[in-house]
Parts: structure tokens; sequence; C-alpha cells
């Protein structure tokens, strides 16, 4: 304590230091190792050197471009459905849910509380191809007799949209339930019907809600490889399915390592895009 | 005969066995300023709902000019309000703000940005266009509020107790800045206030509510001089009410004195009265009173204010209040204790229903 009362300047640092050693220890390093790792090559036999050679990257970009375009496709496609169909959901309960509000968000959550594994494998069952979704589509001729669900781009996407579906709703829910319902009063003293009301007032003062839904969605969607591997084919792979390959199967780490940098900086790149797109301003309020 | 703006006919509110608004008909002519006065829980908030669209009425028609809007949503209604909490829109400028209106109605962007100018200019907040809600003072938000109303120019402007939220010295700013915006645009304020002070300094017409139903309407200083009832005598100032009996154009109070009253404020009252007057209109002076023209009493309390006094004296016809103006120099009237009388101009009287059992 003596020393702290004669430096009183050295408290923030102090107070900060630990969280810079975590980041220091368990970010900024191992980044540092994926970079490097990434400027690698050789194999896992005669071992790896620092060749800072680009063909990992130049190799990646063009034999994985399909799974690289995939991912983002699929997330997108994901984080698009998961908004739109938690948005009116977590609006009815924040706004009209009443007595029955949290029973009802601890009813979205409760799903969530088995693990992603499990959760991902009973799709398998729900989507089966003897199972009673399917056997129903075929009856009433929506997919063709022999046509399945299971193993198709729409059982992947649908996974992802179900497994990271929380993660859309609860930022939503939180700005919604925030909301002041008297502005729709103002609103609609101003000549502005229910829907324009909605338009002009309700989604914008929701924005920065549905800003951090669909990046805590999206960001992990397009990493994700446990739903194309348990509820897709190989040519459902995606980005995450290949890093994960070349690490564990192939062992050929510098080329994991540029896929890995690559899905970082394009995820970076495009959080920066459509931040600019929504407008930052109005996302800090 | 001035065209009537707002006009209410027989409406009445329930919220489930609750009854906010009871049989309430009023009406409003154009470019006055109408004040709905009472305690919270009187229904005139309820009532200013109705005219807004906010709430539909249980029973009874809403009329703004010869148009029935009972039932119409408030965006179909030429009305606006100034919210209690004044519900402007965060995420908007406020120079958005005040534009939403114009904006709905399709007015052109050139023409929007002018009256928006315009009404900015009206509240005092030239130059405050482009900052956000959060970044103005509760005041210069209040004005906003009133801004974004009044641009639209609506048949009738509602305030929904507008400046509940200021300091005193703002609110009393605000009253008159209210008054003279109102006179200066014309437009017909319906305004809801549990401050009868505020009511008085601002309203051209008062209906005193209590409990759903309208207790009196007219003119501050015909509230003022001669309330009808007990809730009136006593929401607006204090009054002396004595209780007793009409009996040949004067009341006999319960110890038989006979108290002379205003003919015309009579009316057609008879038996069980209260005969009201104000504590300011009562002058006191020391010693006995000459038998049967005023009231004797004794002095129990007195609080000394500076600009005037006021005493509690202890009558044969009750407790009486007395604020005497300290206009002459020297000591004071009367002293605890001391043997005081107590008169007044019959014509300052008014009688109100007597005490219910």
């Amino acid at each position: 304590m003596g020393y702290l009362r004669r430096h009183p300047r050295a408290v923030p640092y102090l107070l900060i230091a630990p969280g810079l050693i975590w980041l220091g220890l368990l970010f900024v390093v191992p980044l540092y190792y994926l970079l490097s790792t990434s400027l690698q090559s050789g194999d896992i036999y005669e071992g790896f050197r620092q060749t800072f050679s680009w063909s990992n990257y130049s190799e990646m970009a063009s034999q994985y471009r399909p799974q690289l375009v995939r991912s983002i496709q699929y997330a997108a496609i994901a984080t698009l459905a998961a908004l739109v169909i938690a948005y009116p959901l977590v609006y009815f309960i924040a706004r009209r849910g009443g007595q029955w509000k949290s029973l009802l968000l601890v009813l979205l959550i409760a799903p969530f509380f088995v693990t992603y594994l499990i959760r991902t494998l009973a799709w398998q069952t729900i989507l089966a191809d003897e199972g009673l979704i399917v056997g129903v589509l075929r009856d009433v001729g929506l997919i063709a007799d022999d046509g399945r669900l299971l193993a198709t781009s729409f059982a992947v996407v649908a996974g992802i949209t179900y497994n990271y579906f929380p993660f859309m709703a609860l930022p939503i829910y939180v700005a919604l339930e925030q909301f002041d319902g008297r502005l729709l009063e103002a609103a609609g003293d101003l000549y502005a019907n229910p829907l324009k009301a909605f338009l002009r007032v309700t989604l914008p003062i929701s924005l920065p809600g549905v800003f951090a839904g669909t990046l805590t969605t999206f960001i992990p969607a397009m990493g994700d490889f446990v739903n194309a591997q348990l509820l897709g084919t190989p040519k459902q792979y995606m980005i995450g399915n290949v890093i994960q390959s070349k690490f564990l199967v192939v062992v050929d780490y510098p080329l994991a390592s540029a896929g890995a940098v690559m899905l970082m900086a394009l995820i970076l790149v495009g959080v920066f895009l459509y931040a600019r797109a929504l407008g930052t301003e109005r996302l800090t309020g | 005969m001035t065209e009537i703006d707002v006009r209410l006919e027989g409406v009445t509110k329930r919220f489930g066995e609750f009854t906010a608004v009871d049989d309430v008909s009023l009406e409003i002519p154009r470019g006055s300023f109408f004040a709905m006065l009472g305690p919270s829980g009187c229904g005139k908030t309820t009532t200013l709902r109705m005219i807004g669209g906010f709430e539909e009425p249980t029973a009874g028609t809403v009329l703004l000019g010869d148009q029935d809007v009972s039932l119409l949503p408030p965006y179909k209604r030429d009305v606006n309000t100034v919210f209690q909490s004044y519900a402007l829109f965060p995420h908007l400028s406020v120079e958005d703000n005040v534009g939403f209106g114009l904006r709905e109605h399709g007015v052109p962007k050139a023409e929007r940005a002018t009256r928006v100018a315009e009404a900015l200019d009206l509240v005092d907040l030239e130059g405050y266009g482009k900052r956000k809600p959060r970044q103005l003072s509760g005041g210069q938000q209040q004005r906003v509020a009133l801004a974004r109303a009044l641009v639209n120019r609506p048949r009738v402007l509602l305030l929904d107790e507008p400046l509940g939220a200021l300091d005193l010295k703002l609110r009393r700013q605000m009253q008159l800045e209210l008054k003279r915006i109102q006179q200066e645009v014309g437009i017909t304020f319906v305004h809801v206030t549990h401050d009868q002070e505020e009511a008085m300094t601002m309203a051209d017409q008062i209906a005193v509510m209590n409990e759903g139903r309208i207790e009196q309407l007219g003119g501050p200083t015909e509230l003022y001089e001669r309330p009808e009832t007990a809730f009136v005598a006593g929401f607006l100032g204090v009054s002396n009410l004595i209780a007793g009996r009409l009996d040949g154009g004067d009341v006999v109070a319960a110890d038989g004195s006979r108290l002379a009253v205003a003919p015309d404020a009579v009316g057609g009252r008879s038996g069980a009265v209260r005969l009201g007057i104000r504590p300011e209109k009562i002058s006191i002076a020391g010693g006995d009173a000459p038998a049967g023209a005023s009231v004797a009493g004794t002095v129990r309390e007195y609080a000394y204010v500076g600009v005037a006094t006021q005493y509690v004296v202890d009558t044969a016809v009750g407790e009486i209040q007395v604020f005497h103006q300290n206009a002459t120099p020297g000591m004071q009237v009367a002293q605890p204790g001391s043997r005081v009388t107590l008169t007044w101009d019959p014509q300052a009287t008014f009688l109100v229903e007597g005490e219910t059992q």
C-alpha cells in the first residue's frame, strides 16, 4: 500500500495489468504463432521451416475457394434467417410478454443448456430420411419421393440458424425491452400509422441490438464446421471443415494457419463494412 | 357564436370496475386556452387521452369540430400532443423530431425545413436543430416537444402536464411562455395540470375535475371568487367554510348568529349550506365585536410571513383563517389569546353544499 500511496500514477496501470496479461498471453502470442506458422512450409515428417512464403495463402484461396464462398453464403443466410425469426419473437416477448416475460425468455434459452453436439445430432434425427418431417413433405409432394433434407445445404443452414439463434435473440431482446413504448404513442400522435411507427421509431432504435445480434451470429457461423459435418456431406463443407481437417487430419499446420488467418481477415473486413453501412453514429446512439 | 373545436358529449371511460371518467360533457371554443385541473386520479389525463385518441371512450362521443372522432386512431386526428415525458425520439435530431409529423403528412422537404426552422424559432431554439435530444436540458427538451406538436398547426394542441418535470423557476417562466405562444399561434390549447396556480396563470377556462366528473367549469376569477362546491373552494386556494342553514337570504350558523350572503351567490340553494369566505378578504381588529355585524373570536395561532400575517381564530362558528396584509408599519394586530373581531364584505362570500354526514 505504501508503494501505491507514493506512486498514485501507477494505479491505473496496475488495474489494467491483469487484462493486458490475459490479452497478451491468450491472444497476441497465439496470433503471432498463427501468423508465423502460416508463412512456414514443409511437412510433419521433415519439420516446418520459416520460409515467409505466401504459397499457403494462394493455395487456400484457389483450392478451397468453394468452401470459403460457401461459408460466407451459409453464414449470411443463417444470420438472416435467425434475424427474421428472432425479431418478431423477441418483440412479442419484450413488448407483450407481460408477467410471462421471464418464463418465455427461459423457454427460449432452455434448449441451449443441452450441449452443442447433442443438439446438432438431434437435428439428424429430426431431418432423417425416415423421420416425420421428410415423410410429411414427401406425402404432400413438396419434395420428391426420394428427396431428402439431411445431407443438404438446407440442413446445414438450418442447423447453423438454430445453434446460433440465442446470440441473435438476446441482444435484440435487450434493445426492445429497454424501448420506451410511449415513443409509439408520440409517433401515432404525429400521424404515423402502426407500420410507419415501427419502421421510423422502433426499428431504428433497436438497430444496435440487431447489429450486435447479427455479428454474434455471423462471426461464429462463418467458422462453424460441426453443422456441415453432422448434417451435411463433403459437398456442404465450409472453410471451418477445411481448417479442422488440415490441423487435425492432414497435419499441415502452415496451410491450416493460413486458412484461419484468411477467415479472420475476411470477417474483420466484413464487420468493418457492415458497421460503416449501418452508420456507427446511429449504433452508438 | 364562436366555433367549437372540441366537444365531449357524455363521455365515460371505465377500466374494468374503475370509472376514470364519468359522463363528462364540455365544449372548448376555438382559440381558447382550456385547462383541466384536478388531483391525480381525477380523470383529467384520461379525458385528454380520449381527445388525443390514445383511449377509446366506453360511452359518449368525442367531436373535433363537427367530426365524430370517438373511434378514430390518433394518427388520423388533427390533434397533437405534448407528452408529460416529452417522448422525443432519441435517435433523431431536434429538426427531425420536429419535422416528423410534417414528413408523415407528405409535406415537401423544402417547406418542411422552413416550417421546422420557424417552429424552433417560436420556442427560442434556433440553432439547436442538429443536436440530439439527450444533448439538451430538460427545459429545452420541453420546448422541442412543444415545437414538434405546434409545427403541424393542429386544430387542437393537447398538453399533458408538460411542465411537471421542470423546476419551479423554469416552470413559472414556461407558463408565461406557453401563454405567449398560444396567443401568437391562436391554436386551441387543452392543458392538463394538478397545479392550480399554473391553471389560473394560463387558462381562459378551467374545468375543475374530481373523481371523474367536472366539479365546476369557468374562468379563473369566477372559480376563485364563486366556487360552487366545497371541493373547488378547497382545491383553488384556501377557504373558510361555515356550516349553517339558509334563512331569508342569510346563513344562520350553528350558534344562531346570522351571517349576510351576497344575494347573487345564493342561486337556487336552500336548507343546509356552508358559507365560504377567503382568508384574505377578512379584516381583523382588536377588541370585541359590535353585535350582529361580524364575528368575534380568540386568536389561537399566528404566523408572521413578512408580507402578511396568517391568523387562526377560534370563533363561535368554528375556526377561521385570516391573511392580514401588513400594509401599515407597526406592531401586530393581535397576539395569541387576544380577542379580535373579524369583518368582511358580504359581497365576498359564496355558498357551497352543506356538509354530508
